[in-house]
């Protein structure tokens, strides 16, 4: 049953990214190629997923459009996990006013939702990629910050990480030896429940203008563009919005999956 | 719909003040449920009244708050046997896309707030009329002396304010003092610099002396920012406007709906209708929506021009198209390599499908233009052909040019959709014949301050919506930076003509010279799409000036 | 008990701290914001003496650190200050929007919680089958993102049979209904997801209390299983469940914001999108100081709220997050 999940979540998530690779190399017509003649087809064989108010081709979009949120999500994550990973190990290291300020930081930075730094990064430089790569990053941060401080926690007052700072090793070797392999399960199955909630957050940040410009394809800005055409081609509306639900799901279920694995072994271990 | 309107009259007056506003701005099927409501709650012995007219007394009893009578209601709640002999319903809902900041036409740029003010509730001594031309209003006469730097106007009588303030020249003296004061915040304050000084021989006769003779003067005192306002009242006119025209406001709220009643105090005839609201609605599915629910009665620039079809099919609705003075350019930085080269420009208008775009981006509405005029104008020269669509040329004009394939240059685009939509077509065109576009979305505050003040840009899609606007490209460091020794000449013997042939030959050299040089890309010009209720009479076509002038509009049968 | 009181206190110390940080954060951001709030509202043929003129009414020539100490001096004191677009009072702006904004974030959160505690709790008592499939549907409810929901919704409600308006607020005085029925589409679309994180965390923390102790002894009363659930281990069960429905609170503020904007919604989130567009800087300080102070206050409240009922709890807090 675990397995199962771990392998349907795979799959899902394999797919997405397979995907992403294809369209680096391939896509059945140029995703941003224009055909004014065959503008808001609805789904053919030509165009199994119909096309937009431009006549581009729905299918390709959303191929290339994988491309970008594989991207964005990593790097937001990516961004998170290198200021958020790295402030947990420390608080959970010295604990007293370092661990006050970095947690109080961290409170202070979860209270501007991503929405509201992508706001406030496009007014001052544009919208893009980039801007909403920075603002989930800036959210995920204190997210991993917390996790990786509770899971550290709870190491650092284990026999052997106290045996360890006994017999006269500092903080950093024993965080660097004990606490990070120990914790490297949980910040993974963290990690993929991360990427799935950037995936969702890019979408939702696209939705409202403020991701990648056109004529870089987006699911995002797709369902945007598909709204205005929703008594026309309500077909736009459908897929770029399984695309994403088959990513965060993919994702989900593997980070469940994993979870669940993990609890299994270490009850096994107990 | 099709209701008419009743009234009830109770004595018990302060409580149902509100509710019979309520109803009156509601209009329409969900007056029935209130009916009965109010009729289950507060019917004390009241007296039905059933015709418009009496309504219509009503509510200027209502706006003099003398403390008698009181409400109105749906004729079908009451009398559901009777639809036949109902009465056209007399109050209008309106869609529009962008809220105004602020009421007060004097006080900002904004078109919106032309949209729900313009001769509605602001008007000037001149107003432009459906056909763009220049009509009286609050003067109702004039006289121009020989020499052209004299102006007599003849004001209205019996003119006074909303809130009974009388109208009077020591008004205009005011209205055009302050917009050429030292700390005004008129947004078109250049309109009042050619005044030299406003005279008052008499309470109702204007004599404007100017310090040089300007061909558009009765014009340029039509536009929004020239209306008059009281002074006690200027001040707070963005949130209480209170002007001279046939409604007034009672009710905004903010980021939904802005509602107008009549004015009691109006000086002409009363308008037909008793109450509108402007509805603001941006989206277009949302649009739709409204318009086919019944929600909006009329939408008169209508967002969503994919839908259109939907409602030339269905007789309930009139679909109008018709024009703006609008030109959606492609506008490139002239100073700037290689936009500077004629050749390249030359290019990019080959380059382009300008048919498609118009297709993809306003569903085939719009006309493609070849120079900066509108096709509504009598002096339009068609020079739609003078660069066809074609890549080959293109490439060939851009390899005399020098420009490599591969050449990279950013198209800035302001946030409204016929830019974000040309922009992409543009940038699709563009990369077939080599030329990578880098797309640039900013908000209006930044297109503003980087593209428009300070020239910072390769290429901008923008509209610019003032008619008859030759003269932006004779000004000296103007955004796009064109900078023509032949055209300011041409333009400075036009602005020196007096005889309209005269005028009219030169006004089709100029569309010519811009056409022949090529400045910006001439894309096409936006339509107004208008859509409203089968019954509704009276609404504007066009769009000479941005208005949504309600005074003439009323119910048919 | 004195520890928790010194937790207390310093927690309050530290909301404090961050809400003024909070305050600096955003008044940097927006004085280094391009655009001019004068050239918004004057346009492209505004002079040079016309803008200076408006720049001087808006009070935008003061130096930096005067219009800091006038704006936070004013919030403090319960002045949120005039909004330049609409001239009229923030306060009342505001309190205009968030009757929108707040009964939408309410009801969504109502039918969330009405939708998932009791199928989170039958799926734990369950198990088996039933469970299985709940958790499956949850998973893909949680994978769906809001404004999808939402625009199928319009899709089908709207647009195919004309339930419901497909965006647009008529406003609480013309009738309940009406108002009601246009909050009907963006409700479903913002509970739905959030119902299906929510009946996940129900069902595992009824696992965690219900079936540890309180069936066992229950069951040794001879009392009947509903009532077991119900009466006993639910109330336990929803601590965990509450805290969560705090933190998500985040979320569910960027959902409200994006959900208003595919219905066209007047809530305090297309106020702010607007506010931005305009240039209208006071009230986007405002509006974003709101917003993120809400956040800040509640994640605050929860953790007291913990440390009262719980002192272990207080730890373990931050991870509930996802």
């Amino acid at each position: 049953m675990r397995n199962l999940r771990i392998l349907i979540g795979g799959a899902m998530t394999l797919i997405v990214i397979v995907t992403a690779l294809v369209a680096l190399v391939w896509t059945p017509y140029g995703p941003t190629a224009i055909d004014i003649l065959h503008r808001l087809a609805a789904p053919s064989a030509a165009h199994p997923f119909g096309t937009d108010a431009f006549g581009r081709d729905t299918l390709s979009m959303i191929m290339a459009g994988a491309e970008n949120s594989i991207i964005v999500a990593l790097a937001a994550v990516g961004l998170g996990a290198v200021l958020g990973i790295p402030a947990g190990l420390l608080a959970a290291a010295r604990g007293g006013w370092t661990e006050e300020l970095l947690m109080r930081g961290a409170d202070l930075t979860f209270a501007f939702p991503a929405l509201l730094t992508a706001v406030m990064i496009t007014a001052l430089r544009g919208p893009g990629a980039y801007t909403v790569m920075i603002a989930i990053g800036v959210f995920t941060a204190p997210v991993l910050a917390r996790v990786t401080r509770t899971a550290a926690g709870v190491i650092w007052v284990q026999d052997y990480a106290r045996a360890a700072r006994a017999l006269g090793r500092g903080r950093g070797a024993v965080t660097r030896v004990h606490i990070l392999p120990n914790i490297l399960s949980v910040l993974t199955v963290q990690i993929t429940i991360q990427l799935s909630l950037a995936i969702l957050a890019e979408a939702g940040l696209s939705f409202v203008g403020l991701g990648a410009q056109p004529p870089a394809p987006s699911w995002g800005r797709m369902l945007n563009d598909a709204q205005t055409y929703i008594y026309t081609a309500p077909f736009l509306t459908l897929f770029p919005g399984l695309a994403i639900a088959l990513a965060v799901l993919g994702l989900n279920m593997l980070g469940d999956g994993l979870r669940d694995a993990m609890d299994l072994r270490r009850r096994r271990r107990a | 719909m099709g209701i008419r309107q009743c009234s009830i009259i109770l004595h018990d007056a302060a409580t149902n003040m509100k509710a019979f506003r309520q109803v009156e701005q509601v209009g329409g099927r969900k007056n029935r449920d209130r009916t009965s409501r109010l009729l289950a709650s507060g019917g004390r012995g009241g007296l039905l009244h059933c015709n418009t007219r009496g309504e219509e007394r009503l509510l200027k009893t209502n706006m003099m708050r003398r403390p008698t009578i009181l409400f109105a209601a749906a004729m079908v709640g009451l009398l559901p046997a009777l639809p036949a002999l109902a009465a056209p319903p007399d109050s209008l809902t309106l869609g529009i896309a962008l809220e105004p900041p602020g009421l007060d036409p004097t006080a900002g740029a904004a078109g919106a707030i032309r949209d729900v003010t313009y001769d509605n509730i602001f008007q000037g001594l001149t107003k432009i009329d459906a056909e763009g031309q220049v009509v009286p209003s609050l003067a109702k006469a004039w006289t121009v002396a020989p020499d052209g730097l004299t102006y007599t106007f003849d004001l209205q009588s019996g003119v006074t304010f909303s809130d009974g303030t009388p109208f009077d020249c020591s008004i205009v003296q005011f209205s055009y003092g302050r917009a050429m004061a030292a700390d005004s915040i008129n947004a078109q304050k250049q309109l009042f610099a050619p005044i030299a000084k406003v005279d008052c021989p008499s309470p109702l006769k204007a004599v404007i002396t100017l310090k040089q003779p300007i061909s558009t003067f009765l014009y340029d005192m039509a536009w929004g920012d020239a209306v008059m306002v009281a002074p006690k009242t200027a001040a707070t006119n963005k949130t209480q406007p209170v002007g001279t025209g046939p409604f007034m406001l009672s009710r905004w709220v903010p980021g939904d709906r802005i509602e107008l009643v009549r004015n009691p105090h109006y000086w002409g005839n009363a308008p037909k209708l008793a109450a509108v609201t402007f509805r603001v609605i941006a989206d277009p599915a949302a649009a739709t929506a409204a318009l086919l629910s019944g929600a909006l009665d009329a939408y008169p620039d209508f967002p969503a021009p994919e839908t259109v079809v939907k409602f030339q099919h269905d007789p309930r609705f009139t679909v109008d198209i018709g024009t703006t003075e609008g030109k959606v350019i492609l506008a490139l930085n002239d100073a700037r390599k290689p936009f500077s080269d004629i050749r390249f420009r030359q290019a990019l208008a080959y380059a382009i499908d300008r048919n498609a775009i118009v297709q993809a981006a306003y569903s085939g509405y719009g006309r493609v233009i070849g120079s900066h005029y509108t096709p509504s104008d009598p002096n339009f020269v068609d020079l739609a052909n003078a660069y066809p669509y074609d890549p080959a040329k293109a490439k060939q004009l851009l390899q005399e040019a020098g420009v490599k394939p591969g050449m990279t240059f950013t198209i800035t685009m302001p946030p409204p959709s016929y830019a974000q939509r040309s922009g992409q077509l543009v940038a699709a065109y563009l990369s077939q014949v080599g030329i990578n576009v880098k797309l640039e979305s900013v908000e209006w505050a930044q297109w503003l301050s980087k593209v428009f003040s300070q020239s910072n840009f390769d290429a901008t899609v923008i509209a610019h919506v003032e008619s008859r606007d030759l003269d932006i490209y004779a000004r000296p460091h103007y955004y796009f930076n064109y900078d023509s020794p032949t055209y300011k000449a041409l333009y400075a013997q036009y602005i020196a003509a007096t005889d309209p042939a005269a005028q009219a030959a030169l006004v089709e050299k100029l569309q010519r010279q811009l056409s022949a040089d090529e400045p910006n890309i001439f894309l096409f010009a936006l339509p107004k799409i208008g859509i409203w209720n089968a019954k509704l009479k009276g609404m504007w076509s066009n769009d000479p000036m941005p208005a949504d002038d309600v005074t003439e509009v009323y119910w048919g049968p | 008990m004195g520890a928790v009181t010194h937790y207390l206190l310093r927690r309050c110390a530290t909301l404090v701290a961050a809400l003024f940080f909070a305050s600096i954060i955003i008044f940097i951001v927006l004085q280094i914001l391009p655009g001019d709030p004068a050239l918004v509202i004057l346009g492209p043929d505004a002079q040079a003496d016309t803008l200076k003129a408006l720049r001087h009414q808006l009070g935008l020539d003061l130096p930096v650190w005067l219009r800091y100490l006038h704006w936070i001096g004013g919030v403090l004191t319960g002045h949120l200050g005039r909004s330049t677009a609409y001239d009229s009072s923030i306060a009342n702006l505001i309190l205009q929007r968030i009757a929108v904004t707040v009964p939408l974030a309410i009801f969504a959160m109502l039918l969330a919680s009405l939708l998932a505690i009791p199928v989170g709790a039958w799926a734990a008592a369950r198990r088996g089958a039933v469970d299985g499939s709940i958790m499956a549907v949850t998973q893909i409810g949680i994978a769906v993102p809001d404004f999808w929901l939402a625009l199928l919704l319009i899709l089908i409600f709207a647009v195919h049979v004309t339930w419901f308006p497909a965006g647009g607020f008529p406003g609480w005085w013309h009738g309940t209904g009406a108002a009601l029925k246009a909050l009907v589409l963006p409700v479903v679309a913002l509970a739905v997801p959030q119902a299906a994180i929510l009946a996940r965390v129900t069902r595992g923390a009824v696992l965690d209390v219900g079936l540890r102790d309180y069936l066992r002894t229950a069951r040794a009363k001879g009392l009947r299983e509903g009532a077991i659930l119900w009466r006993h281990a639910m109330p336990n069960a929803l601590i965990p469940v509450t805290t969560l429905m705090g933190l998500q609170f985040s979320f569910l503020l960027a959902g409200t914001i994006i959900i208003e904007n595919v219905f066209t919604l007047p809530g305090l989130g297309s106020l702010l999108f607007q506010a931005i567009g305009q240039r209208d800087l006071i009230l986007v300080q405002d509006l974003v100081l709101l917003f993120a102070g809400l956040v800040i206050l509640i994640n605050f409240l929860v953790d007291v709220l913990n440390a009262v009922i719980d002192p272990r709890l207080a730890q373990n807090l931050g991870q509930g997050l996802q």
